[in-house]
């Protein structure tokens, strides 16, 4: 079965689909291009894009929770007793 | 440090080494074992289990993935057929759900409601206080496999090919989970900064 084909450019609502594809470059040459066409033409999805990477980088700022101190303890205990096994 | 260097000193005793690893990795494991498991207590109690491998396991460990790979990927095992035994189960979520609610598009898939800009200077803002807390308060209500995904990517910092190794996913059912949290993480965002 062939895929209707009627639009050949992106229409926004695909194009943020494609979003997190397109930063795993796994889109095939040819979607990158029409993506990256798409994106130069609109500044809805550039903003898109924009805000998706700046969420990444938010992600990537959170920092794990601190470990309670009886957690720890613990857990080293664990450690003293099997390293001199 | 390196790898080598950590394994080096947890092989030989070194208290200092275990307590960085435990330091480093202790509440990510115990958040990726709450996506398998009914509660945070028992989260805890399979983490600990987890170190107890590790400790054991040490001295066979060969390198062919990173230490932190290895230390995960024994903690979601674990996680899971603890899940299992809970009859808890999780499946992947991959049922159609839209990136960006379908009523900001127009009947031809144009922006309607396009999203407004966010400056350089609240993208800075971004990463600090308030907002930090609101990103947490979005990734906990993620549905367990997304958050997952989106934890170990981009909280813990895996690769692709580690985390599908770890959650025992495909590249493809990863990308989808990653691409569905990190859209509402997102949103959230957005919700919250129109507020502001």
């Amino acid at each position: 079965m062939r895929l209707p084909t009627l639009r050949r450019d992106l229409v926004c609502q695909q194009a943020v689909e494609l979003v997190t594809d397109y930063l795993e470059g796994t889109l095939s040459r040819r979607d990158a291009r029409r993506f990256e066409a798409h994106l130069e033409a609109c500044d809805g999805c550039e903003e898109y894009l924009r805000q998706v990477r700046a969420t990444i980088r938010v992600l990537g700022s959170v920092q794990p929770e601190d470990l309670a101190p009886e957690t720890r303890q613990g857990l080293m205990e664990l450690y003293r007793q099997f390293r001199e096994d | 440090m390196s790898d080598d260097d950590l394994l080096r000193r947890l092989r030989s005793g070194d208290e200092s080494a275990f307590a960085e690893v435990v330091g480093s990795y202790h509440t990510s494991m115990v958040r990726l074992a709450q996506t398998f498991v009914s509660s945070r207590a028992v989260a805890e109690e399979v983490t600990q289990e987890t170190w107890l491998a590790v400790v054991k396991g040490i001295d066979r460990f060969e390198g062919r993935s990173s230490l932190k790979t290895w230390i995960f990927h024994i903690l979601a095992n674990r996680a899971r057929s603890t899940g299992v035994r809970e009859q808890r189960t999780t499946p992947v979520d991959l049922s159609g759900e839209a990136t960006v609610d379908s009523r900001r598009f127009d009947e031809g898939g144009a922006w309607s409601d396009p999203p407004a800009h966010w400056s350089d200077e609240v993208v800075d803002r971004l990463s600090s206080g308030p907002l930090v807390a609101e990103v947490r308060a979005a990734i906990s209500e993620l549905p367990e496999s997304q958050r997952a995904v989106v934890t170990l990517r981009d909280v813990d910092g895996l690769s692709s090919k580690d985390v599908c190794d770890v959650l025992e996913i495909s590249e493809a059912n990863q990308r989808v989970l990653l691409h569905r949290g990190r859209s509402r993480v997102r949103t959230r965002l957005e919700d919250e900064l129109a507020k502001r």
